[in-house]
């Protein structure tokens, strides 16, 4: 910046001078949103009848603004908002492309799907306790990660879900929910802490945190500044995030444990936050680097998804097969960002898109299996076809889709995918990537058969009614799951031009230093 | 300067480490007290240590004239310091309640979200 001579600054280099219009407030208007419901639902955490009315209107609205905001993004490009008008790298730009917006509406569409679950999932207590006040609070954080443009921003948004998230894992009080939470606070606490190391280090390296003016100044320190270390941390702390192999143990230990919602928001968004700033990091900041680990990256990938599948064949409880199966499907998502590449990127943006959906249907499901058959085991439960066919019917959807059956969402990644592995050489990837998916037919067919087809000869089942506010969100699931599909091209055009996007940032950059920038 | 704080960010992630490798939560919780505190050393180190002035612009001038000292590391400290701080403090609360309720604070007699000795699967109809 030229030192000015007089007293008298330029005040348009380091601040954005003219008025912000309602399109710049889209992009904070998400995490805004999310934390005026949340302080509104803490202020009235006496109206436990009027909680859960809010929370949903209030994730309903969440939707709509996601999806205005994709919308705005889809036909405008990457937009940026600067806080308090300073301009990056000096003010916390919010800066949204393709790939955040897309997480932020399925993430959005999740948490709707879990708040409308939850009004049969969870009892007076819970509310009073502060279920959704927490819900929204976590909202607030996902939706932050998702659409921040600075990386110490990014580790605050961590933190705020990560705070939400101990409060709803502990949410009852059981002896196993404080176990569980005992081993995932200290465990993800290790992992943030790990993330603000290497954060430590990125602005000892490049003076900045802003993730566009990293982008733009790797190439210029690549000689002489230890990239290398920092991408390793980053993977190794949202490794730990996603729960990759080998730092993927807390994940089965604790997530069965709480109530059966939780479980399914946190299978279906804390994972895939991780593997959102995964790809954000390696495909956008690093690639060199991302290029150099990639064989590393494909190993943790392959050894997670049969760690995974194989942990899911080795389980009896409905919750901890799916544990692992969010393990497994974790593993295809790094082989994925281990490949790059449109096809790789692409089908890792997708498969975790289409996992958010179906993982939180199948925890769904596990709910409702365990509220007919009494309990989760897949040992004692059985004849819940009988008792309601059309839960099996939309269970068995699920099933087809976490294995990566046709027609049904998971089948179109994993091509991309298997295609991608095998356009680089990689056959044995790719045979891994086949192979967990023929184990995971395995292990949800054994659940299908043991809990669903099996039937106790000598008792007498009766077909049991289901209310609505489970089994509504569970059938929105599955059918979003067909229809993306039978139905992928908007899609798939979509995700296409967003691992575009974050492979040559260009659009990005331009974004957040519209003239060029300030050095 | 550089070289001696990194010596002793050294030694704190050396002691945190040691104590988070415990089985007994309240040494681990001791180990993540040292650790936030490696972590803001850390990045205070990573802004570049002076012992110049306050980045304070005179009366009249427009920039600062001469090094100063960083204040951007201090602001991220303040916020880890104010995240790591709440946390231990959840994470106290939660050790405490899990040795109220599971009477015992070794993890590996915690066992009750991953039962020692479960029962196979069932192997067929």
């Amino acid at each position: 910046m030229a030192v000015p001579t007089s007293s008298s600054v330029d005040l348009s280099a380091a601040l954005v001078l003219g008025p912000t219009t309602v399109a710049d407030w889209l992009v904070i208007l998400p995490v805004a949103w999310c934390f005026a419901i949340g302080a509104l639902l803490v202020m009235l955490r006496r109206a436990i009848g009027l909680q859960p009315i809010i929370a949903v209107a209030g994730l309903a609205g969440l939707v709509l603004i996601d999806a205005l905001l994709l919308g705005h993004v889809a036909a405008k490009g990457p937009v940026t908002m600067v806080m308090g008008r300073w301009l990056p790298p000096f003010g916390i730009a919010f800066t949204v492309d393709l790939t955040g917006a897309l997480f932020a509406l399925v993430a959005a569409i999740v948490a709707l799907a879990g708040g409308i679950f939850s009004l049969a999932d969870i009892n007076d207590s819970g509310r009073r306790y502060g279920f959704y006040p927490f819900l929204m609070l976590l909202m607030a954080g996902v939706s932050g990660a998702f659409l921040t443009g600075d990386v110490f921003n990014l580790y605050v948004w961590f933190e705020v879900l990560l705070i939400s998230s101990f409060g709803l894992l502990v949410l009852g009080s059981e002896p196993e929910q404080i176990d569980g939470t005992v081993k995932y606070g200290f465990l993800n606490l290790v992992a943030t802490t790990l993330f603000l190391v290497a954060t430590g280090y990125l602005y000892a390296v490049f003076g900045t945190l802003n993730m566009a003016d990293i982008a733009r100044k790797a190439e210029g320190l690549r000689a002489s500044a230890p990239l290398m270390t920092l991408t390793a941390l980053y993977v190794l702390a949202f490794g730990m995030k996603a729960a990759a192999f080998p730092v993927n143990f807390w994940l089965p230990a604790s997530y069965h444990t709480p109530r059966v919602v939780v479980s399914a928001l946190f299978a279906g968004l804390l994972t895939k936050v991780g593997i959102y700033a995964l790809i954000r990091v390696m495909v956008m900041l690093f690639p060199v680097e991302r290029e150099e680990l990639s064989f590393v990256m494909a190993l943790a990938g392959a050894l997670t998804m049969i760690i995974g599948v194989l942990g899911a064949l080795a389980q009896t409880d409905f919750r901890r097969i799916l544990g692992y199966l969010v393990v497994s499907g974790i593993g295809s998502m790094l082989a994925g960002i281990a490949v790059g590449g449109p096809g790789g990127i692409g089908g890792a943006i997708f498969y975790a898109l289409h996992s958010m959906l179906v993982m939180t249907g199948l925890y769904f499901a596990a709910g409702i299996a365990a509220r007919l058959g009494g309990d989760s085991s897949i040992a004692t439960v059985s004849g819940l076809y009988r008792k309601n066919v059309g839960f099996a019917a939309l269970t068995l959807m699920l099933c087809f889709a976490v294995s990566g059956l046709p027609p049904f969402s998971g089948f179109w990644p994993k091509v991309m995918l298997v295609k991608a592995a095998l356009d680089i050489g990689a056959w044995w990837l790719a045979a891994v990537l086949l192979l967990a998916g023929f184990c995971t037919v395995i292990a949800t067919g054994r659940l299908f058969l043991l809990a669903y087809w099996r039937d106790d000869a000598d008792v007498a089942v009766e077909t049991v009614r289901l209310p609505s506010a489970v089994l509504a969100p569970l059938a929105a699931l599955s059918f979003l799951t067909l229809g993306i599909g039978l139905y992928p091209e908007p899609l798939l055009a979509t995700i296409q031009s967003a691992a575009a996007g974050l492979a040559e940032p260009s659009a990005y950059l331009n974004s957040v230093f519209p003239a060029g920038g300030l050095r | 300067m550089e070289a001696w704080f990194a010596l002793l960010v050294g030694i704190f992630f050396t002691v945190a480490v040691y104590l988070m490798l415990s089985k007994f939560i309240i040494r681990v919780l001791l180990g993540v007290a040292v650790l936030g505190n490696a972590v803001n050393l850390l990045i205070f180190t990573g802004g570049r240590l002076t012992r110049d002035v306050p980045p304070v612009i005179a009366g009249g001038a427009g920039a600062l004239d001469g090094p100063a000292a960083n204040a951007l590391p201090q602001a991220l400290i303040l916020t880890a310091i104010v995240i790591s701080f709440s946390f231990f403090a959840f994470l106290l609360v939660l050790a405490w309640r899990a040795y109220a309720d599971l009477s015992t604070d070794n993890t590996d007699e915690m066992r009750v979200a991953e039962p020692v000795k479960e029962p196979m699967p069932p192997l067929g109809y």
